[in-house]
């Protein structure tokens, strides 16, 4: 069936080719999904590819922290309710929609665009970690805090410990995110590396 | 540590391993390159290896059961891996540590040749994890690179004078030879040598930060002149930014003692 559809090129072959490039689907997934919006043409079909040619034409990245808006700079920036003395800095967008989900921080953010990863060749200059340090630098109100919310991995602290490195002679605050027990986590089936980091971090219980 | 080769229509092994690198191979799957005692570095295919059961397993440095099996032998073959100890998670609030664990696994993922048996070396890995956790962490990483070194053929001789001099005043090493030279016969040459470290000579005290800088600029010498000079990346990305943050802490070090001083 896949050769078949390779061979002739068709606007449908086509179709199912794009939608089965994208994360989390493979052909026979890409297949059905094109059924699908064949057979709800105008309910579905019309408008999503509106949608995609309206968000593809207009959302563009924040030029201050990175985030994805329709304006630049985006509405997190624009908002004058939000703490300026904080900036959280993320790896990506989605970790913006993971903390915006919470509703327990009100501060600003600032997306780098990914980790540093020496195995796959991500140096500092392939992140926006200088336009952080302009940022900081440039403020109207100087922040009083950076909180590094990256991942519990090899990459994601080494970022930290990089950003951290760089933010040392400004004098601000650095802080990251807790490493340990999950709420709802049962210690014994915690692997021993969160343990360890749980351990390692533990706070005056009173 | 057990090591089985079975009789059946698959080819499959046990060891335990260090994980060297996981680098992404389609949507979640991961090749992953493992140093294990018997096999030597050896890759295999991991499926959902980033999923979030398997992503904290996968991390540089953290020692696992492995099983391999192949239905040939030269294939890929695929991994079943389970956490044995996670190195990782214990040096992560260390930046120089953690910049130490990813050069080593770094080193040995691009420098050794695959399915090649090198215990010395695993163990010597093996007690590097161990001794990330004191303080003579980065005079043992230093020891380490040496023994890698040698471990690749290229052995350096820190123990006498290639000039005929002192064995006891040993002060330079020869960027040719790899040998110890004294520093009465060094001298008139020290521009072309390179210093050895204090706590490499014969009956030397603890290693100072400046030690350490003088050694990793040391092995580096050769990763970079004998290892990799015919790798077309060179000198691993990570190991070049343990040198870096290593020189940048020490300035800053520096720095504050002229301040103070």
């Amino acid at each position: 069936m896949t050769d078949r559809l390779n061979s002739q090129d068709g606007p449908l072959e086509h179709l199912i080719r794009l939608l089965g490039g994208l994360p989390g689907l493979g052909n026979r997934s890409a297949r059905r999904i094109a059924l699908h919006l064949l057979s709800k043409r105008s309910a579905l079909m019309v408008p999503l590819a509106a949608a995609l040619q309206q968000a593809a034409e207009n959302i563009k990245d924040c030029s201050t922290c990175g985030n994805l808006d329709v304006i630049d700079p985006c509405a997190i920036c624009r908002d004058e309710t939000r703490d300026n003395s904080k900036i959280c800095i993320v790896a990506q967008v989605s970790d913006v929609w993971a903390i915006e989900r919470t509703g327990a921080y009100r501060g600003r953010y600032h997306v780098l665009g990914g980790l540093l990863s020496a195995l796959d060749g991500i140096g500092p200059q392939d992140l926006r970690i200088e336009s952080l340090i302009t940022r900081i630098e440039t403020a109207q109100t100087r922040p009083d805090e950076i909180i590094l919310a990256l991942s519990a991995t090899v990459d994601g602290q080494s970022t930290a410990h990089y950003i951290a490195d760089r933010l040392l002679s400004s004098g601000i605050s650095v802080t990251r995110l807790a490493h340990g027990v999950p709420v709802g986590g049962e210690l014994d089936y915690l692997d021993d590396g969160t343990i360890t980091t749980a351990l390692k971090s533990r706070s005056a219980a009173a | 540590m057990i090591k089985m080769h079975t009789a059946t229509s698959m080819e499959q092994w046990q060891d335990q391993g260090i994980v060297l690198s996981a680098r992404r191979h389609g949507e979640n799957g991961a090749v992953v390159s493992l140093l294990t005692e018997k096999e030597g570095r050896a890759c295999g295919y991991v499926r959902g290896a980033f999923s979030t059961k398997n992503r904290g397993t996968l991390e540089a440095g953290n020692i696992v059961d492995a099983q391999w099996s192949s239905r040939v032998e030269g294939n890929l073959g695929a991994y079943t891996l389970e956490l044995a100890r996670g190195t990782a998670a214990r040096v992560m609030d260390d930046a120089m540590k953690l910049a130490a664990l990813q050069s080593a696994c770094a080193l040995c993922d691009a420098a050794l040749p695959e399915r090649e048996t090198h215990p010395g070396l695993y163990h010597g890995f093996m007690a590097l994890l161990d001794i990330l956790d004191s303080d003579i962490w980065a005079a043992a990483y230093i020891m380490w690179e040496i023994a890698l070194l040698k471990e690749l053929g290229f052995s350096l001789d820190l123990t006498k004078c290639a000039g005929g001099g002192s064995n006891q005043a040993l002060a330079y090493v020869s960027p040719k030879t790899g040998r110890a030279v004294s520093y009465e016969a060094g001298e008139p040459y020290k521009d072309k040598l390179l210093p050895l470290p204090g706590f490499l000579k014969p009956n030397s005290g603890p290693a100072e930060s400046e030690d350490i800088l003088i050694g990793l600029n040391l092995t580096y010498y050769f990763l970079e002149h004998w290892v990799f000079t015919h790798h077309s990346h060179g000198v691993p990305e990570a190991r070049q930014r343990l040198h870096l943050r290593f020189a940048e802490r020490f300035a800053k070090t520096e720095g504050s003692k002229v301040q103070t001083g």
